[in-house]
């Protein structure tokens, strides 16, 4: 059984990896890492205690901590939804952790109960995710110009999580198409 | 439904959250209710059956919600979403 010791390293070393930070206040902190925790015991996978997961792993990979929405969050309003990531000002106590809005689309939210979801309402055909949702959410690829590293995001990380070098190192990667329908 | 309920001196509102048991801006919402000394009843979406899921999903849709969590209805009309101390105490009248 995983120790709330170890959630909570795991949890360091990822802020650590992208150039965050916990919450500072230990109290709030430890009641996310409990939720982690207990979540990781019920289900199986981490997935985030603020959200109501459905316990099947496809439906809830968006939200396995750190869920799709950190970053794009933590880069807009300082903290992830349930306040575990924080950046530099809010570590610092420059500023506080607020309640955010939710960035996970509400067809996937609605997934978690008996009338919602993807599946309750069979598609004619399955839409290919990624395309789908790159469109949607503008993701770009970007590579750190230090050290090689790619990644799809939204913006570049605030560390490149190989290298450690910082944001202003990472380029956007513009993809030229005509080659491959050449 | 499992409904919880928590004492508190001031009972002119019937107040309900729906919330979820890890997640920790809920738990810091029950608290601000207690201190607030309000009575109000909780229901903790994940741990409810799934037939009571779905009654919950449409109690916060047909109030206009998002199925997101803390929701607290307040007399069944007003809906709040998230931790928002200074809208509860609004919609309080404290
Ligand atoms: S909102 Fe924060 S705690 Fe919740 S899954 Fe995302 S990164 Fe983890």
């Amino acid at each position: 059984m995983t120790t709330l010791k170890e959630v909570r390293q795991r949890a360091e070393a990822d802020a650590k990896m992208h150039g965050y930070a916990l919450n500072p206040d230990e109290e709030m902190l430890q009641g996310i890492l409990k939720g982690l925790k207990r979540n990781e015991e019920r289900y199986g996978y981490p997935s985030c205690p603020c959200r109501l997961a459905t316990g099947q792993l496809e439906k809830d990979r968006d939200i396995i901590c750190p869920c799709d929405y950190r970053d794009p969050d933590v880069e807009e309003y300082g903290n992830c939804y349930c306040a575990l990531y924080v950046n530099q000002e809010i570590s610092e106590g420059k500023a506080e952790v607020q309640p955010i809005p939710e960035r996970r689309p509400p067809q996937k939210l609605e997934q978690a109960y008996t009338s919602g979801g993807p599946d309750s309402a069979p598609e004619p055909a399955a839409k290919p995710a990624v395309v789908s949702s790159a469109s949607e959410t503008n993701l770009k690829f970007w590579f750190c110009k230090v050290c090689g590293y790619v990644c799809f995001r939204e913006e570049p990380p605030h560390k490149c999580p190989i290298c450690g070098a910082k944001q202003e190192m990472f380029s956007e990667i513009l993809l030229g198409m005509n080659w491959m329908t050449r | 439904m499992n409904r919880i309920k928590v004492e508190g001196k001031h009972k002119d509102h019937q107040i309900l959250m729906y919330a979820i048991s890890t997640c920790n801006w809920c738990r810091m919402t029950k608290q601000f209710l207690r201190d607030l000394g309000v009575e109000y009843e909780y229901v903790d979406v994940d741990l409810a059956s799934k037939g009571d899921q779905e009654l919950i999903k449409q109690h916060i849709q047909r109030h206009g919600g998002d199925l997101r969590y803390p929701t607290i209805i307040i007399d069944d009309k007003i809906l709040i979403t998230g931790f928002r101390k200074e809208q509860i105490k609004e919609a309080l009248g404290l």
